[in-house]
């Protein structure tokens, strides 16, 4: 297992886990809201096409959680 | 009504509201076809004077009207700016400017002076922006650019909204089902022949879109060209203010090419994304990905916002232009069979043009006249 943080907690991580999956088995479910209707959004398609699950990693924006392999250190945050 | 797109749903609410009753039959549903693949191009910048340009004109108008009485489809009429690379294509650009200017405040505004008359609806607006002034209009547009041409009339629907809305708004029946042929008796049409049986009707439509030609009681010379879309991943601010394309766009819209064309053809939408098109293919009915296409299309709309360069692409989606020998649509009574009309062959205008189409249809199936001259579009004209 390795371990990574989202919003400053620490969540645990398989080798090679999305970090999508890694938050979904925290029991977090939701990370960004949507622009307009402030709406909850997480992990709608989990296969890469509908950008829903998107957040920031280590600085960078719009990375998609359930595209993105979590790494030991990550900073994420929604 | 054959054909559930923008023109068949824009026919319908036309009909509608002058009394007629009208039944939809797609066999894909609302916005299954060319109107479900396009960007919602509303635009008089890229018609050349004439024919086209007037129908252009008058659909700006009604879109306006629509989006008052009926709206729901993400309408702006953010205008749009054409941009050149160099010098040479600014002249080309503005002396085409200047030609649609003239010719459209001949035909819109009636006899007067041009320098006292007020532009009436039916003329184009084109300001000239200089080089320096482009990022007033676009904060993120590149540098090196020589200029363009600022189109206020330009703008913009969500397409697939504009159909659905328009179609419900009609209070048309929609049938979800094939048809397979037009029902004669004589000359006449009589109705159509569905997968859900026959349909009997005064008047028939055709709005089939890229099918559109292919009745054989009635063939038109209706052919595919195909063009790709980039979405990108949405901004929470739209980067993108205005319809932007490059002048070389102009210059493909017209042309006869049979091989790949590309111009940068770039807009944000309501949700975020930026939409990048546009390429011009002739590969019959093929909708297949072609990735040096979509990489080329990204390389040119990076080269005039380089703030794209650090997005990704979230979809990508090819859809088919109809056209016509003349790139003119279609529109009007056939000319072999009573009671059977066509409102097809918009290629990549249809969007633009489908009110004012609606209009002319709903005017000639009254037996009324038309608010633009329909006879350089009349279906007879190929025969």
């Amino acid at each position: 297992m390795i371990e990574f943080r989202f919003e400053g907690r620490p969540v645990a991580a398989e080798e090679g886990q999305s970090i999508g999956a890694a938050l979904h088995a925290a029991g977090i479910r939701s990370w960004r809201t949507t622009r307009f209707g402030g709406r909850p959004r997480g992990l709608f398609c989990a296969v890469g096409a509908c950008f829903d699950c998107l957040l920031t990693v280590n600085g960078t924006p719009d990375q998609r959680a359930c595209q993105t392999v979590a790494r030991a250190g990550d900073e994420v945050t929604g | 009504m054959v054909g559930a797109g923008i023109v068949g749903a824009s026919c319908a609410y036309a009909l509608m509201r002058a009394g007629v009753r009208v039944t939809v039959v797609d066999r894909g549903g609302v916005a299954s076809g060319t109107t479900g693949a396009g960007e919602g191009n509303i635009l008089v910048s890229d018609k050349e004077p004439g024919p086209e340009l007037e129908l252009a004109l008058r659909s700006n108008d009604l879109w306006r009207e629509l989006a008052e009485e009926c709206g729901g489809f993400e309408w702006e009429p953010k205008g749009g700016l054409v941009v050149a690379e160099t010098p040479e294509v600014l002249d080309a650009l503005t002396a085409f400017a200047e030609t649609q200017r003239r010719h459209t405040r001949a035909a819109g505004a009636g006899p007067g002076d041009p320098e006292t008359t007020p532009p009436a609806s039916g003329a184009v607006a084109a300001v000239p922006v200089a080089a320096g002034n482009l990022r007033d209009f676009e904060p993120h547009i590149a540098d090196g650019l020589a200029g363009g041409l600022h189109y206020p009339q330009d703008a913009q629907v969500q397409p697939m909204l504009a159909a659905a809305r328009l179609l419900k708004a009609s209070g048309a029946r929609l049938v979800r089902t094939a048809v397979e042929r037009f029902l004669v008796s004589g000359d006449r049409v009589t109705g159509l022949r569905t997968g859900q049986g026959d349909l009997h009707a005064d008047a028939v439509v055709n709005a089939a879109g890229t099918w559109a030609g292919n009745f054989p009681q009635a063939p038109l010379p209706i052919r595919p060209r195909k063009g790709f879309i980039l979405v990108t991943q949405p901004f929470a601010v739209p980067p993108v203010r205005h319809k932007v394309y490059t002048a070389a766009y102009v210059t493909n819209v017209a042309s006869d090419a049979e091989g790949l064309e590309t111009s940068a053809v770039i807009e944000s939408t309501r949700a975020g994304t930026v939409l990048i098109g546009a390429s011009r293919q002739r590969v019959g009915h093929d909708t297949a990905i072609d990735y040096p296409v979509l990489a080329r299309l990204a390389r040119q709309a990076i080269g005039l916002f380089p703030v794209l360069k650090d997005r990704q692409v979230m979809r990508a989606y090819a859809g088919l232009r109809p056209y016509s020998p003349d790139h003119l649509p279609v529109i009007g009574p056939d000319h072999r069979l009573r009671n059977l009309f066509h409102a097809c062959g918009h290629e990549g205008a249809g969007i633009g043009l489908a009110p004012a189409t609606a209009e002319m249809i709903t005017a000639q199936i009254a037996g009324a006249r038309p608010a633009v001259d329909p006879a350089p579009f009349a279906p007879g004209r190929f025969a």
